[in-house]
């Protein structure tokens, strides 16, 4: 009775630390552990080692194609991003939700299958095989297929953060500076975008996070050819199979601390605008 | 969520004040058919221009119904960890105060930022014999690495975020004063977490097992380290559509991942429809 009294809708003090204890040691075994140990083993040889591994050619050339793949694909989905939440969120027209359906599409599907397809579409023995060949282009283990493949892939990140953000704020900001004489641009300049700025940024942000950590559906299309289509994932992979840990986690640990400058960026952005994401995120 | 909202007549003419429809409309379509649609239907495409005999010889061989068993097998087994762990976690986040608890919160999200391939050989070392993990497990006789065990710890990993993430907004905005009702008739703490509780958030916990399911059975990085890949033991159906491609076999590929993808969208379906009766009651 006493307890009822006290406090009906809480657990004991000893329930409440039992249940946290479990809560973070779970988190601590595995999230916390794996991600310390990619820096204990990159560092297992010392400073010296883990430079030489980072620096390598391979590894340099490695890190120039993920960056340049990410420049590439990221501005392109954010353009799409934008475009898309504008046309849903500022207009109502029929069929609404069969597109945000397909938006999402890329999300569920695996990231081999995500490869897989570009390789019927443009290998050797794909649809457009045969075309490329005899226009002496390539598209599959080349850089456009790893483009293309990273594109598919992180599709719907941007329009999924912003279409429900502009749907929240509505049209009235728009439509007033429409009817006080701003044209399309200036009202999207001026007024769409400063209120979608922070949602924007952190769809780019997870977007990028995800252009430079893909795996799978890079790795179907890439060919592997080192110095030439390998970006760092998959640089990471070819020095563990070749049991060179020590370069593997090296490589691996600069996309760790990439994930966790995004990680805390973030949380910024949800602490400081109180951003909520989105359920699904692959 | 509030949509824009419709007022009365003016709709049709409100609806035409802003600019820009054709131009964004436009773009999004053509940019989602060229990247999205287009390279999706070479799947469909390639199946119906198979025969039935060769889409049978690969997509249901001794070989590709192993990797289906295992790959549906441990997706479900470590979205049910992440259902029960993940509810704990958001429950913890929700209900509870305790030191560093903004750094918890960020942490849940390290599967979504840290690039799978690094957290498979991350999770491999771990639970290798001499990992610092694996060395307290290889005593006792449980092999993690190579096993199917192994691959189900990935997937866990992989999966957690989107339990957490769906439970917690839901179990955020339960009222207390349900709660309150139910302990002041005398239910106890346990009875109340069972029967108010746990229907409110189910629906949720329900999306989040499925997201967590659905992301684990096409799932590759994180798994391909940590399972030994062999040939109907520890093979995952997407590794054996990449075998297939790389023996450039595109049908065998292509049958394989029709056949996952519809296996799939069956199970998720099925989930979506207990999710419709489970509200609608």
């Amino acid at each position: 009775m006493n307890r009822i009294a006290t406090s009906p809708v809480t657990e004991r003090p000893a329930t409440r630390r039992l249940l946290i204890g479990l809560a973070l040691g779970f988190l601590l075994f595995f999230l916390v552990l794996p991600l310390i140990s990619v820096f204990a083993e990159a560092l297992r040889h010392g400073v010296a080692a883990y430079w030489a591994s980072v620096t390598d050619p391979d590894a340099r050339a490695a890190i120039r194609l993920t960056l340049l793949v990410a420049a590439i694909s990221v501005p392109l989905n954010t353009m799409f991003g934008v475009a898309a939440s504008w046309a849903i969120a500022k207009f109502d027209f029929r069929g609404k939700s069969v597109l945000i359906a397909l938006i999402d599409l890329p999300f569920s599907v695996s990231p081999v299958v995500s490869g897989l397809i570009f390789v019927l579409l443009f290998g050797a023995q794909g649809l457009l095989g045969p075309w490329l060949m005899a226009h002496d282009a390539r598209v599959i283990f080349a850089v456009p297929g790893i483009v293309l493949a990273t594109v598919f892939i992180t599709f719907p990140f941007v329009a999924r953060e912003l279409i429900p953000l502009m749907q929240e704020q509505g049209k009235d900001d728009e439509e007033a500076a429409v009817s006080l004489g701003a044209s399309g641009w200036q009202t999207f300049w001026h007024v769409t975008l400063p209120n979608i700025r922070w949602g924007l940024l952190y769809g780019v942000l997870m977007c990028n996070a995800r252009a430079m950590g893909e795996f799978g559906a890079v790795s179907v299309v890439s060919g592997h050819i080192r110095g030439e289509t390998n970006t760092m994932p998959l640089h990471v992979e070819i020095l563990y199979n070749e049991y060179d840990f020590v370069g593997a986690f090296a490589v691996a640990s600069l996309l760790a601390g990439l994930a966790m400058v995004t990680l805390i960026a973030k949380s910024v952005l949800e602490w400081r605008f109180e951003l909520h994401q989105p359920g699904a995120r692959s | 969520m509030t949509k824009s909202a419709p007022r009365g007549s003016t709709r049709l003419l409100r609806r035409s004040v802003l600019p820009g429809f054709r131009l964004s409309m436009g773009f999004s379509l053509g940019w989602l058919t060229l990247i999205v649609l287009i390279p999706l239907s070479t799947i469909i495409l390639k199946t119906t221009g198979m025969g039935w005999d060769q889409f049978v010889a690969v997509g249901f061989s001794h070989r590709a119904l192993a990797a289906y068993r295992l790959s549906f097998g441990t997706a479900a087994a470590a979205a049910m960890v992440n259902a029960v762990f993940g509810l704990l976690v958001a429950w913890v986040l929700v209900r509870y105060r305790f030191p560093g608890k903004r750094v918890v919160g960020a942490i849940v999200d390290l599967p979504f930022a840290l690039p799978t391939a690094v957290a498979g050989i991350a999770l491999t070392t771990l639970y290798a014999p001499s990992g610092w993990i694996g060395r307290w497990l290889d005593p006792l006789g449980i092999k993690v690495v190579f096993t199917w065990v192994g691959i189900t710890i990935a997937l866990v990993f992989v999966g957690l975020p989107f339990v957490v993430r769906q439970v917690e907004p839901v179990l955020a905005d339960l009222g207390k004063d349900v709660e309150e009702a139910a302990a002041i008739l005398g239910a106890s703490r346990w009875q109340v977490f069972a029967r108010v509780i746990l229907p409110a958030i189910g629906p949720a916990l329900l999306t989040g097992f499925a997201l967590a399911f659905a992301r684990g059975v096409g799932e590759y990085g994180s798994v391909i380290f940590i399972s030994g890949n062999m040939p109907g033991k520890t093979e995952i159906a997407p590794l054996l559509i990449v075998t297939q491609l790389e023996q450039y076999n595109y049908a065998g590929a292509t049958a394989i991942a029709a056949i996952m993808m519809g296996a799939s969208f069956a199970v998720l379906l099925a989930i979506s429809l207990l999710q419709a009766i489970m509200r609608g009651r």
